[in-house]
């Protein structure tokens, strides 16, 4: 049976948060005067994202139970030619999952903020932007054409911005939040490049309309050139995914992203903003599948990024910045998992990813606190004594992102490895390659960091600069962590119980059931990945005992064992290991010199390509012919012409006597 | 030797002649100049009554009437115009008067 949805209850849904954001951020900031103070912001803000929180699961419910479904433009913007730009919701399977990601792991962070940022002045304007940022990401995901899409990117990547530059006296967040905005304008290029494409192909905007004229764009040709169409097409989107999912070339943004304060790292550059990359693709899937070099082009950038990205976890000192590598090179499995058709696993990734990365970014922050700012994994160590509950959520973490059998990570990471294992693309080779080598690196750092900071000897009252280290807040400092209160150790509680068990009930329906089945289209003649891995599939439980004979298994053990080895019993032995491999720790340390060669190479051709343009274009031609060019012509022409201007009565008199002589001579002998 | 329009005619293309060569060559005294402009009416004035005599139409005479009463209306204006420029510049030398220079 299938029903439709309540266009209302949509609208309610994304409207919401932007309710609660803009009461938030006019009211109680001192732009509408400070008329709301900050419990009834936060208490609006949380009310807001609760009310789409609930509704997104009635609507998953009905999605799921009744197969209800909703695809209608609801209000026309305009109309140019044939071209109708449009609001619109789609809700298959597909959004209904995002929909309740989003506003769940909104609403934890919505909680955990009123304990992160308690003490912070821009208290009511975090709430502002975090709703704001919901609507966006809500408005991104349920959008049923690429205009809205478009849209809401842009508006997740502008309140990332704002968020970014949240402290906006601290110089590094600037420069962190203008990277992250440049960055990914060179992804939106590619990004408007496919939707322009596409639209101008098919002449409609919508999703339906257009995947159901993708036939006639089969064999066409890009005019001018001899590309195929569709393939210009989906390496343009992928170019925008590329930005916002922070993938290789374009990850540099993403971990100086981490200047922004730690909840929204949990909720925007871990859990949902970073993967609309992987959501669109997996919403483009029907034009992705008609294009194999894409998908190839695809798989090597996921394999760059799962495996390289992971490198650099593992130096790191910076606690916030070892989960945002490891975000990065998550994201890298989950781009993989679409280069290899299997769009459904890199959802179901992407989803469990959700869980347990804002769980490890959560408790990354509770641990900043209870250690009162600092987040140098040096300088912590033993905190499992005094911070039981974000020790045992984060281990939940821990355990869940480097695929231990039966958390949720394992199902999603193990069905991606075996799906690109299953590609017949080139590239999966290579792919395959990254995506298992990284379990290793994952399960290293990520036990790296949960030695560091949880077991071992107590470093934190060691620490040479801790009392003028992080500029914000003053605790008086009594000397002992201390266990963060209610509002943070519940949103971690709330993200740990999906962390531990979503993958379980979950990926039976998700990766073989129907549920995605009319929002995935797979080609399966050509790729047949998801087949293998339907064949190999003997549900939840078998897969979990299967897998711990398999090769991910061990070497996250490997990992895992590694890590306690050296950070645990002989830790003298990173810093020997440091000393004998100088060139590759130097390499790492300068994160493969990618930014310097922004800053050096790119930046500064740019630079120096605008200087050439402001002197030759804007100076010399515009400045200079245009405008001073025309001013001098007529003044030379004027400086001629005044000559004959003398002033006296005599010289105008013989003119005109001169002037009708002509003028008589002309009209008495000539005519 | 009887007089034909020819040497009326002659006359007033001299009187003509001198007005203009007047204006040009006279760079001292404006005064000079407005009494070279009533020459050159008064050339003007010669014609017509000259045509009229010889084409026997009295119009012509009537028209130098008129000539007269502006032309004197006009030396009227154009010396009081004089005096307020002498009282404005205590000058009327004509190469003086160069305001209008570009």
């Amino acid at each position: 049976m299938s029903q439709t949805l309540s266009s209302s209850t949509l609208l309610v849904i994304a409207l919401a948060p932007l309710v609660g954001a803009v009461a938030a951020g006019v009211l109680g900031t001192k732009f509408g005067g400070n008329v709301i103070g900050r419990r009834v912001s936060h208490s609006l803000t949380i009310f807001g994202v609760l009310l789409s929180f609930v509704l997104s699961v009635l609507t998953l419910q009905s999605v799921v139970s009744d197969g209800a479904r909703f695809n209608e433009s609801i209000y026309t913007w305009m109309v140019v030619g044939n071209l109708k730009m449009e609001i619109g919701f789609l809700v298959d399977g597909l959004t209904a999952m995002m929909m309740c990601v989003v506003t769940f792991v909104s609403l934890m962070v919505h909680i955990y903020t009123i304990g992160y940022m308690e003490e912070d002045d821009g208290y009511n304007r975090f709430f502002a932007y975090i709703s704001l940022f919901t609507f966006s990401m809500l408005m991104l995901v349920m959008s049923n054409n690429m205009l809205q899409l478009f849209f809401g990117w842009e508006a997740v990547g502008l309140v990332s911005y704002l968020l970014i530059g949240f402290w906006f006296n601290k110089p590094s967040a600037i420069f962190a939040n203008m990277k992250a905005f440049l960055v990914n304008r060179v992804g939106d290029f590619g990004f408007i490049i496919g939707i322009g494409l596409l639209a101008a192909y098919t002449g409609t905007l919508n999703y339906s309309e257009a995947f159901a004229k993708l036939g006639e764009l089969e064999g066409v040709i890009l005019p001018g050139t001899d590309w195929m169409l569709i393939t210009v097409i989906c390496i343009g989107l992928f170019v925008g995914a590329m930005g916002k999912s922070a993938q290789f070339p374009l990850h540099v943004w993403l971990p100086d992203s981490m200047e922004g304060p730690t909840p929204i790292s949990a909720l925007i550059h871990a859990a949902t903003m970073v993967t609309a990359g992987i959501f669109m693709v997996a919403r483009m899937s029907p034009l992705f599948e008609l294009s194999d070099t894409a998908l190839n082009f695809i798989l090597i950038i996921g394999g760059i990024t799962a495996l390289f990205m992971g490198f650099l976890g593992i130096i790191q000192n910076d606690i916030k910045r070892i989960v945002a590598y490891s975000t990065l090179s998550q994201l890298g499995y989950m781009t993989v998992a679409l280069g290899a058709s299997a769009y459904s696993v890199a959802v179901f990734h992407l989803m469990t990813h959700a869980f347990f990365k804002a769980l490890l970014f959560l408790a990354a922050g509770s641990v900043i606190m209870g250690v009162h700012h600092n987040q140098d994994i040096r300088w912590m160590g033993g905190l499992r004594k005094y911070m039981p509950i974000t020790w045992l959520t984060c281990l939940v973490g821990s355990l869940a992102l480097i695929g231990t059998p039966f958390f949720s990570g394992f199902y999603s990471k193990d069905s991606i490895i075996v799906a690109t294992h299953a590609s017949q693309l080139p590239a999966a080779g290579f792919a395959y390659f990254s995506v298992l080598a990284g379990v290793f690196i994952t399960a290293f750092y990520s036990f790296r960091l949960y030695f560091l900071v949880f077991h071992g000897k107590e470093r934190f009252d060691q620490n040479p600069d801790a009392h003028h280290g992080h500029g914000h807040g003053d605790h008086g400092h009594a000397d002992k962590p201390h266990e963060s209160p209610w509002v943070v150790t519940v949103p971690l509680i709330m993200l740990a119980i999906p962390s531990l068990l979503i993958g379980f009930f979950t990926i039976g329906p998700m990766l073989f059931g129907d549920f995605f089945k009319d929002a995935i289209f797979v080609n399966l003649e050509l790729h047949m990945a998801m087949e293998m891995l339907a064949e190999e599939f003997h549900g939840p439980l078998q897969m979990a005992i299967h897998g711990l004979t398999s090769a991910p298994f061990w070497l996250a053990l490997a990992g895992v064992v590694s890590a306690y080895y050296m950070y645990m019993v002989n830790p003298a032995m990173p810093a020997a290991i440091k000393r004998s491999a100088m060139p590759i720790y130097i390499l790492l340390e300068n994160k493969y010199y990618m930014d310097w060669f922004n800053e050096n190479v790119l930046a500064r051709a740019t630079r120096g390509l605008g200087v050439a343009l402001w002197k030759a274009g804007d100076q010399a031609l515009i400045d200079g012919a245009v405008v001073n060019g025309s001013w001098r012509i007529v003044g030379w022409i004027s400086g001629v012409v005044r000559k004959i201007q003398t002033g006296y009565l005599y010289d105008y008199a013989l003119t005109m006597v001169l002037g009708i002589f002509v003028l008589m001579t002309y009209f008495v002998w000539l005519k | 030797m009887t007089l034909t329009l020819g040497h009326f005619l002659s006359l007033g293309a001299v009187l003509f002649a001198l007005s203009v060569i007047g204006i040009f060559l006279n760079r001292k005294n404006l005064i000079v100049l407005l009494m070279a402009i009533e020459l050159m009416l008064l050339a003007v004035n010669t014609n017509f009554v000259a045509f009229s005599y010889y084409l026997g139409d009295l119009n012509g005479q009537i028209f130098v009437f008129f000539i007269l009463t502006v032309a004197a209306a006009e030396a009227a204006i154009g010396l009081a115009i004089l005096v307020l420029l002498f009282r404005l510049k205590s000058n009327i030398n004509v190469d003086e008067l160069d305001s209008l220079k570009g």
